[in-house]
């Protein structure tokens, strides 16, 4: 899956989640200073990701997504 | 003592989607009960109930819906259309929230939320679990979120007494405002839990009917057909205020809350008491100063359970005396539950704002005790300067309010 595949599914998830724009998801977009994501919603994206893409996306890591580029990196990662 | 005002009304009923729709209604005789299409009413003792006019998705978005519970979604269309009757939406930014209360009730909480959820636990596992689900499904979730959409910080509260919910709610707005803690009260009550299991734990009780062929005649309080109430959903909302608050800003005024009456039997979980809903009508009126004599008309908690109607009309003869006008606005709406004191509340406000009784509808065959006058089978228009409001709940509790003409 690429890099674009990738954020085109988080978008999806942060639009049916959150309720964000898929225009406003670009990489460099943060969760919570640029789209508004809660710490809740964020629970919901993480495990909606899980879900989407197949991968496990441990607590420990969520903190370190800041930014949807950082997921789509995590989720590149996890799933190869 | 202190006078307090209704300035603003707010509902969404199986009438109606606000208090227009749902109070014409009301005075058209119209039944808001129909059949459980749902699959899982298939199996149920009981498959009829007043479900909600205009769905809330109409007024609140999607995203918005999916972190709330059913209940939670009403009380906030409820509180926000009754907050901007009373004019206070349009100058929002001028109302002093340290002085703003709310006081918001449901009978059963998030009780849909709570079967969702647990369907995707056992199906999916514990991670699945909406991270929504608590405040969803807590009983103070719809006074916080009417609290939260509002802005309030003199204190957000939220009674539990079961059908007693919404005017307990009323009843302690007020006490809000007399003691000083706030000039605007919201207050009011919701309930949303049409689904299976509260259906069939009501069920199991024999206290719902099963009049499952004509859902439209199944609510008849004081008929001799009747044979239990029927599940209704639904949520209002009155704005309580310090007359001279309401007086300064040139508020309309609905009526007066005069005076609020709350006992408990001490007697019985489930079996109501009489003499509990006799001392709570007389408290009521003693709180207002007046008599039973003054009273006109009575919206009866009535709900068309074959023991509790007639037991409520002889306390309403001792209390207040064998001059009233009933009527039980349940007949059209189904029971509330939660919501259905402040439901009720609001065709009591408007019955002395209109000079107008909504009707009993279904009442065709009367139960040979009842030897008070009903506005029975269509409106009746009437000089209304007074009239209580009256709810009773599981658990015993009494509450009656006592509305007077502005």
């Amino acid at each position: 899956m690429t890099r674009d595949e990738i954020r085109e599914g988080l978008a999806e998830i942060l639009e049916e989640v959150a309720g964000v724009n898929p225009d406003d998801a670009a990489e460099d977009k943060s969760f919570t200073d640029d789209l508004d994501v809660d710490s809740l919603s964020m629970v919901e994206v993480v495990v909606a990701a899980e879900e989407r893409f197949d991968v496990k996306i441990p607590d420990d890591e969520v903190q370190n997504l800041k930014t949807v580029g950082d997921a789509v990196s995590f989720i590149e990662k996890a799933g190869k | 003592m202190t006078e307090v005002v209704i300035t603003g009304l707010g509902a969404t009923t199986p009438l109606g989607g606000d208090v227009a729709s749902t109070w014409a209604a009301m005075l058209d005789g119209r039944s808001g009960v129909g059949v459980l299409a749902q699959d899982w009413a298939e199996q149920l003792p009981v498959r009829i109930a007043a479900q909600l006019a205009v769905d809330p998705s109409e007024k609140i978005e999607r995203v918005r819906m999916r972190r709330l519970d059913r209940s939670e979604q009403i009380a906030i269309i409820a509180a926000r259309e009754a907050y901007a009757d009373a004019g206070l939406e349009a100058i929002d930014e001028d109302v002093d929230k340290y002085r703003l209360g709310v006081c918001f009730g449901s009978g059963i909480g998030g009780a849909i939320t709570l079967l969702a959820q647990d369907d995707i636990l056992e199906a999916s596992g514990p991670r699945r679990v909406s991270p929504h689900t608590v405040p969803m499904l807590m009983p103070n979730g719809p006074a916080a979120w009417v609290g939260l959409e509002l802005g309030a910080k003199a204190g957000v509260h939220a009674p539990t007494s079961a059908c007693a919910t919404g005017n307990e709610a009323i009843a302690w707005g007020l006490d809000m405002i007399r003691s000083g803690r706030a000039d605007i009260v919201v207050a009011g009550g919701c309930e949303a839990v049409i689904h299976a299991l509260p259906l069939a734990g009501f069920a199991s009780m024999r206290a719902l009917s099963t009049r499952n062929d004509e859902p439209e005649r199944a609510s008849r309080p004081w008929d001799k057909g009747r044979d239990g109430f029927v599940m209704g959903e639904g949520a209002g909302a009155v704005v309580l205020e310090r007359a001279d608050h309401a007086a300064a800003r040139g508020a309309k005024v609905y009526a007066r809350l005069a005076g609020a009456g709350l006992t408990s039997d001490g007697f019985d979980i489930v079996q109501p008491d009489p003499e509990g809903g006799i001392r709570a009508m007389r408290f009521a009126l003693e709180d207002a100063g007046l008599t039973g004599a003054d009273v006109k008309h009575v919206n009866a908690h009535a709900t068309s359970t074959p023991v509790g109607d007639m037991g409520e009309v002889r306390g309403i003869k001792t209390a207040i005396g064998d001059h009233v006008l009933l009527t039980s606005t349940k007949s059209m709406t189904g029971h509330l539950l939660g919501g259905a004191g402040a439901v009720e509340s609001i065709a009591t406000i408007l019955a002395i704002k209109n000079d107008v009784v909504p009707p009993t509808i279904n009442l065709e065959d009367p139960d040979d005790a009842l030897d008070l006058e009903v506005a029975r089978g269509t409106k009746r228009e009437t000089v209304v300067p007074a009239a209580l409001n009256n709810s009773f709940g599981f658990g015993g509790h009494n509450v009656s309010l006592l509305f007077v003409k502005a």
